[in-house]
C-alpha cells in the first residue's frame, strides 16, 4: 500500500471516527479480565441496580455487572464475527476464483451451487443451521460463515473474470506459468480491494447476525453477549431500559463504525469512484 | 485533391465562425502540471478545416470540450481567456444558453461512435430528439429531414437505418450516423474529436473523403482533432500543433507539413512511419531459409455453429438468427515462415489476425489444421504440454498499460520467464537487469513497479520480457497501436534492432500497412480469416495483385504527401 492510500484513507474523517470506536472496542474485548474484573454471569449486586449507583452501567435482573456483561460480550461477539467472516471469505474466495479462472462447467457447477445457498432466506437458514448443529460457538460461526459466502464468491468470481483476460494474465500463460501460481500470484493480489472491502462489511452483518441468534436464544451457551444480553433484558424494557439500551448502542456504534471503515476503505483503493 | 486552396484560407483569416484568444484551462491541484491548456489563441474561419494535432496528454481534446463547456468541472475549468463563437463569448455563456448553442450552432463527433449512441433507442429516434428540441417542425417533416441527411452522409437504405439500433450497424455506418446528427441542424462548426481513429483504415478514408465533401456543400466550419499526420494531410487547410498545453505551431497545412518550423513538429512528422518499404540491404546475416514455422490448413470458429440448434430454433425454424453467430475467424489458413525472417500479418479488425497469432502460441485451440514449430506439432496440446515450447514462441502485446501486472516489480517480471525455464533465481535477475539495458532503460529499473514507466517504456519491459527465454520466433500482436507517434517509431526500430541483434523470426500483427513496411520484409494480407494475398513488402507495395490490398493501400491517409517526401527526408517541398 502506498502511502498515498493511507493518507486518503485517515484523512478521511468518518474512517478516523469509526476506527477510534473499533480501537476502544477491540482494546476492551482484550483487556476485559482486567478493565472488568467481575464474572459477567456472577450475581455481583443487587438486581436493577440505576447506572451510575456503584455499577457503571447497573446490574441486571440477577444483580449481574451490565459493564462486564458489555466488555465480555465484546469478546464472544467479535470474535464468532471474524472468524465467521475469515472462514467465509476464504471459502467463498476459492469458489469463486475457481468459477471465475476456469469458466465453463467448473463455473456452471459452482455457481449453481452458489445460487442454491442464496435462495434460502439467510437468516432462516442460520437458525436452522444452529438448531440442527445444537447451539454452541462453533455452530454459530458455522451457521454464520455459511450464509455468508456466496455474494463473496460472486465478487470474487466477476473480478478474477475480467482479470484473466487482461494481457498481463495471458502473458504469464505464455511464460508456461502454472495455473496455481497465476491465480494466487497474479490475479489473487489484483482482486483484494473489493474483497478487502466487503469483507470488513461482512463483519458488520456477522455481528448482527451473531445478536439475533443469541437474542433467540441460540447463541453460544457459557458466552456472554450483546444479543444475549437484549435477549435477557426485553422483558424488563419499562423498568429498566439500560440493560437494553446500553449493549443496543454497542452493536449499533460497531457495526456504524464498521461501514464507516469500510466504506473509506473503498474510497481509499478507488479513488476514482469517489464522488463526493 | 489537394489539401489547401487560397480561396479557404483568406476565408479563415477574413471570416472567423470561431475565435479563441488566450484560452487557458486549469487543472486540478494534484495533476502533473497546472494547466491543461496554456494560452491558446485560435481562429477557425467558415467553410475552413482545422487540424488540432498532438500526441496524448497535449490538451488538444480539453481544448476541444472546453469550447462546448463540457468539461469535467470542477476539476477542469476555464482559467481564462475567450472563446468567440461569432462574437459571442462562449467562455461566459450561462448553461440555457450553452444548450441551445450544443447542437444548434455547434455539433460534436466523438472518437467512439458505438459509446456515442444510446443502444437502447433507434438511429431515427435519436436524431429526431434533437429536431424536437431545436425546432418547432411536426413529425412527417422532422422524419424527412432525417431521410434527407442521411441520404446526405451516403448512408445505405435510410429507411432501414431509421428503424435500426446502434448494434445492426457496422462501424463506419454508426460514424456516419453520428456525422449526420451532427449535421442535423446546419451548425456553423463541427468539432470532431478523433472521428476515425477506431475505424478501420478503409472506412477512414471513406468518412474522410465524407466530410470534406459535406464541408465543401454546407459550407461548414471544421475543427478536427488527430494524432496522425496522414489524416492531416488529407483533410487540413490549416494546422495547429500542440505539446503540453501549448500551441508549438500554426500554419497553412501545406506549409507545417512540409516545411516544419518547430523542432517537435519536425520530430512527430519525421516519426511518422513511411509507406516506402525499408531497403534491407542485410537480408538477414546468412539466414537458412527453413521454415520454423509451418502452417497447414488452419481453422478456428468462434460462436454457436458446434451447438447446433436448440430445441426452440427446431420448434420455430423461421426464426433463424441463431446461426448468426457463427465467425470462421481463421478460415483454411497454410503459412510458411522462414528462420530469421520478419513476416507481417496485415488485416482490419475482423480479419482473424490477432486469432491466428493467439492460435499459434497457445491462447486458443485451433478447432483443425496442423501447425509446426520447429518440427513440432501444437495444435491441440494441452497447457502442460505447451510449457517445453514457451522458450521457442513468445508474444508482445498490444496495450502495454495491460499487459504488466501492477503489483509487480518489473525486474520480477521479466525474470520469471527465465525461472520458469529452470534458470537460478539470481542468474535469471542478472539476465534481466542486462534485458533492460538492452531495451535501453536503466538497470535499476528492475526495482520499480510498472506504473512509474510511460507507455513506450512499458512496451520495452514487455519486449525484455519476451526475450528473457531466448525465443526463436517473436510474435508481436499490435506492438506500437497504443503508442504516441514519436514513441512508435522508437519501439520500431528498438524491435528490428534486437531481431537482428538475436536472428529472431519475427511474426508482426498490424492493422497499419506503413507500420509494417517499416519493420518486416514480406507481408501477408488477412481478410475474414483468410490470406488473400502475401508476397515481399516491396513487390506487394509497387504491384498489388489483389483488389483488397489495393483497396488498403489506396486508403493509408497522407499517402501523396507521403510519397512526396519519402525519398529524401531532408528535402522539402515548397509550398505557397
Amino acid at each position: 500500500m502506498s502511502s498515498s492510500f493511507w493518507i486518503r484513507f485517515l484523512g478521511n474523517p468518518r474512517v478516523l471516527l469509526g476506527l477510534i470506536w473499533l480501537a476502544l472496542v477491540v482494546i476492551g474485548a482484550l483487556a476485559a479480565p482486567l478493565i472488568a474484573p467481575l464474572d459477567p454471569f456472577a450475581i455481583s449486586g443487587k438486581p436493577f441496580v440505576q447506572p451510575l449507583d456503584g455499577f457503571l452501567f447497573g446490574t441486571d435482573s440477577l444483580g449481574r455487572s451490565v459493564w462486564s456483561g458489555l466488555v465480555h460480550g465484546a469478546r464472544t461477539t467479535l470474535l464468532i464475527a471474524v472468524i465467521a467472516t475469515v472462514a467465509a471469505v476464504a471459502f467463498g474466495g476459492l469458489l469463486g476464483a475457481l468459477s471465475g479462472f476456469y469458466g465453463g462447467r467448473i463455473d456452471n457447477l459452482l455457481m449453481r451451487i452458489t445460487e442454491f445457498f442464496q435462495t434460502i432466506p439467510s437468516f432462516i437458514f442460520a437458525i436452522l443451521l444452529v438448531a440442527v448443529l445444537s447451539p454452541s460457538a462453533t455452530s454459530v460461526v458455522v451457521a454464520i460463515a455459511t450464509v455468508s459466502w456466496p455474494p463473496i464468491a460472486r465478487i470474487v468470481r466477476a473480478e478474477v473474470m475480467s482479470l484473466r483476460s487482461r494481457e498481463f494474465i495471458q502473458a504469464a500463460i505464455t511464460l508456461g506459468e502454472r495455473d496455481s501460481v497465476i491465480l494466487f500470484r497474479q490475479i489473487l493480489p489484483n482482486a483484494l480491494s473489493p474483497l478487502i472491502v466487503t469483507g470488513s462489511l461482512l463483519v458488520a452483518t456477522a455481528i448482527l447476525t451473531e445478536s439475533a441468534l443469541s437474542f433467540l436464544g441460540l447463541g453460544a451457551p457459557n458466552f456472554m453477549s450483546w444479543g444475549f444480553m437484549i435477549g435477557a433484558g426485553r422483558s424488563f424494557l419499562r423498568d429498566a431500559w439500560w440493560l437494553v439500551a446500553i449493549p443496543g448502542i454497542a452493536i449499533l456504534l460497531t457495526v456504524l463504525s464498521i461501514n464507516l471503515v469500510g466504506e473509506g476503505l473503498n474510497d481509499a483503493l478507488n479513488p476514482r469512484l469517489r464522488t463526493s | 485533391m489537394t489539401a489547401s486552396s487560397p480561396k479557404t484560407l483568406a476565408a479563415g483569416a477574413n471570416d472567423p465562425v470561431l475565435e479563441i484568444r488566450d484560452l487557458s484551462v486549469a487543472l486540478p491541484t494534484w495533476a502533473d502540471r497546472p494547466l491543461a491548456v496554456k494560452s491558446v489563441s485560435l481562429t477557425v474561419g467558415r467553410g475552413e478545416t482545422l487540424c488540432v494535432v498532438g500526441e496524448s496528454g497535449s490538451g488538444k481534446s480539453v481544448m476541444a470540450r472546453s469550447i462546448l463547456r463540457l468539461l469535467p468541472e470542477p476539476h477542469l475549468r476555464i482559467a481564462g481567456g475567450q472563446i468567440l463563437l461569432d462574437g459571442e463569448d462562449l467562455a461566459m455563456a450561462d448553461a440555457p444558453r450553452m444548450r441551445q448553442i450544443r447542437g444548434g450552432q455547434i455539433a460534436m463527433v466523438f472518437q467512439e461512435p458505438m459509446v456515442a449512441l444510446n443502444p437502447l433507442m433507434t438511429i431515427g429516434r435519436q436524431i429526431d430528439e434533437i429536431l424536437e428540441v431545436h425546432t418547432d417542425w411536426g413529425r412527417a417533416e422532422r422524419r424527412r429531414r432525417v431521410i434527407a441527411v442521411f441520404e446526405d452522409v451516403r448512408l445505405p437504405d435510410p429507411e432501414f437505418i431509421v428503424g435500426a439500433y446502434p448494434h445492426e450497424l457496422s462501424g463506419g455506418q454508426r460514424q456516419r450516423v453520428m456525422i449526420a446528427m451532427s449535421l442535423v441542424l446546419e451548425p456553423k462548426l463541427i468539432i470532431a474529436d478523433e472521428p476515425t481513429t477506431a475505424l478501420d483504415v478503409t472506412t477512414e478514408a471513406q468518412v474522410l473523403t465524407l466530410l470534406k465533401e459535406l464541408q465543401t456543400k454546407h459550407g461548414t466550419a471544421l475543427l478536427f482533432i488527430t494524432h496522425n499526420f496522414g489524416v492531416v494531410a488529407e483533410i487540413a487547410d490549416r494546422v495547429a500543433v500542440m505539446r503540453s498545453g501549448e500551441l508549438v505551431e500554426y500554419g497553412i497545412a501545406g506549409d507545417v507539413l512540409n516545411n516544419p518550423q518547430h523542432p517537435y513538429t519536425k520530430a512527430l512528422i519525421d516519426a511518422v512511419p513511411s509507406l516506402v518499404p525499408r531497403k534491407h540491404s542485410d537480408p538477414a546475416p546468412d539466414a537458412p531459409s527453413e521454415p520454423i514455422l509451418t502452417v497447414r490448413g488452419l481453422e478456428k470458429t468462434y460462436g454457436r455453429s458446434a451447438a447446433g440448434p436448440t430445441w426452440l430454433t427446431r420448434l420455430l425454424p423461421s426464426r433463424g438468427r441463431s446461426q448468426r453467430g457463427a465467425v470462421k475467424a481463421v478460415n483454411k489458413v497454410d503459412l510458411d515462415i522462414r528462420r530469421g525472417s520478419a513476416v507481417a500479418l496485415v488485416g482490419e479488425s475482423g480479419s482473424g489476425k490477432s486469432t491466428l497469432a493467439r492460435c499459434l502460441i497457445g491462447l486458443e485451440q485451433a478447432d483443425a489444421g496442423s501447425a509446426m514449430i520447429a518440427g513440432s506439432e501444437i495444435v491441440g496440446l494441452s497447457r502442460n504440454a505447451w510449457r517445453p515450447l514457451r522458450s521457442r514462441v513468445q508474444m508482445v502485446f498490444q496495450d502495454p498499460f495491460a499487459s504488466l501486472n501492477p503489483r509487480t516489480k518489473v525486474g520480477d517480471t521479466i525474470a520469471r520467464g527465465a525461472i520458469l525455464q529452470g534458470e537460478r533465481p539470481d542468474a535469471a535477475m542478472e539476465q534481466a537487469r542486462n534485458l533492460l539495458n538492452l531495451v535501453g532503460l536503466d538497470a535499476k529499473a528492475a526495482e520499480r513497479y510498472p506504473h512509474e514507466f510511460s507507455g513506450g517504456q512499458r512496451q520495452r519491459i514487455g519486449i525484455a520480457r519476451a526475450l528473457a527465454v531466448k525465443p526463436d520466433i517473436l510474435i508481436a500482436d499490435e506492438p506500437v497501436s497504443a503508442l504516441d507517434v514519436s514513441v512508435q517509431k522508437q519501439v520500431l526500430d528498438l524491435l528490428d534492432d534486437l531481431r537482428r541483434q538475436f536472428g529472431l523470426t519475427m511474426l508482426f500483427i498490424t492493422h497499419d500497412l506503413r507500420v509494417a513496411a517499416h519493420v518486416c520484409e514480406e507481408i501477408v494480407v488477412l481478410k475474414n480469416g483468410a490470406i488473400v494475398e502475401r508476397g515481399m513488402t516491396a513487390e506487394i507495395f509497387a504491384n498489388p495483385r489483389h483488389e483488397y490490398t489495393r483497396t488498403l493501400l489506396a486508403s493509408v491517409p497522407g499517402r501523396e504527401w507521403q510519397r512526396g517526401r519519402a525519398p529524401s527526408p531532408g528535402g522539402h517541398q515548397a509550398m505557397s
